[in-house]
């Protein structure tokens, strides 16, 4: 099968380090289901490919194209970018989207770079006019909307993880192998890899629908329990402002803001936490945010839908048992 | 040993940013400019190593209009030995294919042994000029790494990747970026200062490095509209009574948010 759909959307689709399709697969695939018709390509270890192909056509795809190959767990980007340069051929696509993960920039980059394709960044969706298709983002921490297109050619775009809500229709199972010439081009060597075992239930940060943030004003470690209590009574992500994490309350992976996660979820609630521009460029596209603070002057309550005044010891422990309390 | 750190004056996050409606430009009069704090961290790791390894030479690289001069030189205070500066007026608004392009260019013209740069910068947060200038360059990316270590002919490093931590090295010549869990800067002192005003400077142009910047033949992406977003007005700010916790209970309640 060569035929490709003449508005096909190329979608490289992450998987994790235990060989799952990542959590962007969803939005990845929404976003392109609603500028064209999603070919998903999955980069996996030998005998995986049939399992994360049903996955992929199951959250959207219409193709599937599939490349085992071990190479990517010794190698640092290079086999990913080989193999979608391999399916961009194929595929002629009018897009190409990508997770703006850490993994995702770096193969973004350098495909663009080599097949000297136009690149966005950090998209929060797509859309199409007559002219093709059009990249939206969200700048200086949401303070402005900008388009992008590209003047001809197809766009490469990396696409701001949780940002997407629409979510593509099941499809059939289409799966084809794709055969890849590696580039050679100089690559780092993966010498380890160490996963990250948070043991804990809560949802990731990235794209969690609800989040709970702590700041300074929780005073210590041991106290920053606190945050993560109410987070769990609500099924919320823990977050942090950056003076929570060079405080050493918490690791750095949970800081919320311009030089950590951005975050738009339903529900925001800030706990002890000022409100630094630098924070607030992280949250503050969040749909409701809600602020406790000592401080009646902290700028958290300039984007606060509802703000209360007073010591988040006292008010959240009270929360808490308000909200066990209705789910009596 | 050669060190290009990439270092970008960017507006200070601290303060309000603007873009100008008209061009879609960063309004560089409505902000304090200032070195992105990333890119200190990143010549801070070149320069300890510097302060090791003898006959290190650490070079700062940025294209940026001519008024940022004054910001590259902040590298030189801090202890770099020269500095590269690309200015060019038809620069201004370039994309990340053309920005690539004339840094690639430059670094190939000033000789590199490793690339330092940041993993994102404050303004943009695009984050993929690194693995771009590696591909131009042709050689292997490192990037996001929040440890490092240089050696005369390699550069290893753990890389916080997005579901755990990986170890990972390459020979040199190298592209590497680095994230916050980096040291601080050191701060320039008062004899770097005095030193920066002596240090070579060069300013070059476009055409300098063989760059047409208003190539159309080229794809590019371009800024198709811009807004401004309203700003987000404050909601509803009370003072707990002793049932500040059973009012949010209440307020989430009302809005559907449990």
């Amino acid at each position: 099968m060569t035929d490709y759909p003449a508005d096909s959307i190329l979608v490289l689709l992450e998987t994790t380090s235990t060989g799952e399709l990542a959590k962007s697969t969803a939005g990845l695939l929404g976003a392109a289901a609603q500028v064209g018709t999603p070919v998903a390509l999955v980069v996996t270890g030998s005998g995986e490919a049939q399992a994360l192909a049903e996955h992929a056509a199951a959250a959207g795809a219409e193709r599937v194209l599939v490349v085992e190959s071990d190479s990517t767990t010794a190698q640092l980007t290079v086999p990913l970018v080989d193999a979608l340069v391999a399916a961009a051929g194929a595929v002629a696509p009018d897009a190409v989207l990508i997770s703006n993960s850490i993994e995702g920039r770096d193969v973004a980059g350098r495909f663009a770079a080599r097949t000297n394709a136009p690149i966005a960044v950090d998209v929060v969706g797509v859309s199409r006019d007559e002219e093709g298709v059009v990249a939206h983002h969200s700048v200086y921490g949401g303070a402005y909307n900008v388009d992008s297109a590209a003047t001809f050619g197809p766009l490469v775009a990396t696409v701001r993880q949780g940002a997407v809500e629409a979510r593509a229709e099941a499809r059939p199972v289409a799966v084809e192998t794709l055969e890849v010439p590696a580039s050679g081009a100089a690559s780092a060597t993966i010498e380890s890899f160490e996963a990250v075992t948070e043991a804990s239930s809560r949802p990731e940060l990235r794209g969690a629908t609800r989040v709970v943030s702590g700041g300074r004003g929780l005073g210590s470690a041991e106290k920053f329990v606190l945050v993560e209590e109410l987070a769990d009574a609500l099924g919320a992500a823990v977050g942090a402002s950056r003076a929570a994490v060079d405080a050493g309350y918490i690791p750095a992976t949970h800081q919320v803001g311009q030089t950590g996660v951005s975050v738009s979820p339903q529900l925001y609630i800030a706990l002890g936490i000022s409100g630094a521009i630098q924070h607030r460029a992280g949250m503050q596209t969040a749909k409701n945010i809600i602020a406790v603070n000592k401080d009646p002057d902290a700028p958290i309550f300039e984007v606060a839908d509802f703000g209360v005044v007073g010591d988040v010891f006292t008010i959240v422990p009270q929360l808490i048992s308000a909200l066990s309390e209705r789910r009596r | 040993m050669k060190i290009i750190v990439l270092v970008k004056e960017v507006p200070d996050t601290y303060g309000e940013r603007k873009l100008d409606l008209e061009t879609g430009l960063a309004d560089r009069a409505a902000s304090e400019a200032v070195l992105d704090e990333i890119s200190e961290r990143a010549l801070e790791v070149a320069l300890s190593y510097a302060d090791k390894a003898d006959g290190t030479e650490v070079v700062v690289l940025s294209m940026a209009p001519e008024s940022a001069a004054a910001t590259i030189r902040k590298g030189l205070a801090m202890g770099a030995a020269s500095a590269v500066h690309v200015a060019d007026p038809g620069l201004a608004g370039a994309d990340l294919g053309l920005t690539a392009r004339t840094l690639a260019a430059a670094i190939r013209r000033t000789g590199f042994d490793l690339v330092i740069t940041g993993n994102l910068s404050t303004d943009g947060s695009g984050g993929v000029l690194p693995a771009m200038l590696a591909e131009l360059l042709e050689v292997p990316n490192l990037t996001a790494l929040s440890s490092v270590e240089i050696t005369t002919d390699s550069v290893s490093g753990t890389r916080s990747a997005d579901d755990g931590n990986m170890r990972v090295s390459a020979a040199l010549p190298a592209v590497i970026s680095i994230n916050e869990a980096l040291p601080d800067a050191r701060f320039p002192n008062f004899k770097g200062i005095m030193a920066a005003k002596k240090k070579p400077f060069e300013t070059l142009s476009a055409s300098d490095l063989g760059i047409e910047p208003g190539d159309a033949s080229a794809p590019a992406s371009i800024m198709t509209a811009i807004a401004e977003k309203p700003p987000r007005t404050a909601g509803v700010k009370i003072t707990d009574e002793g049932d500040g916790g059973t009012k949010i209970a209440e307020y989430l309640i009302e809005n559907r948010l449990v």
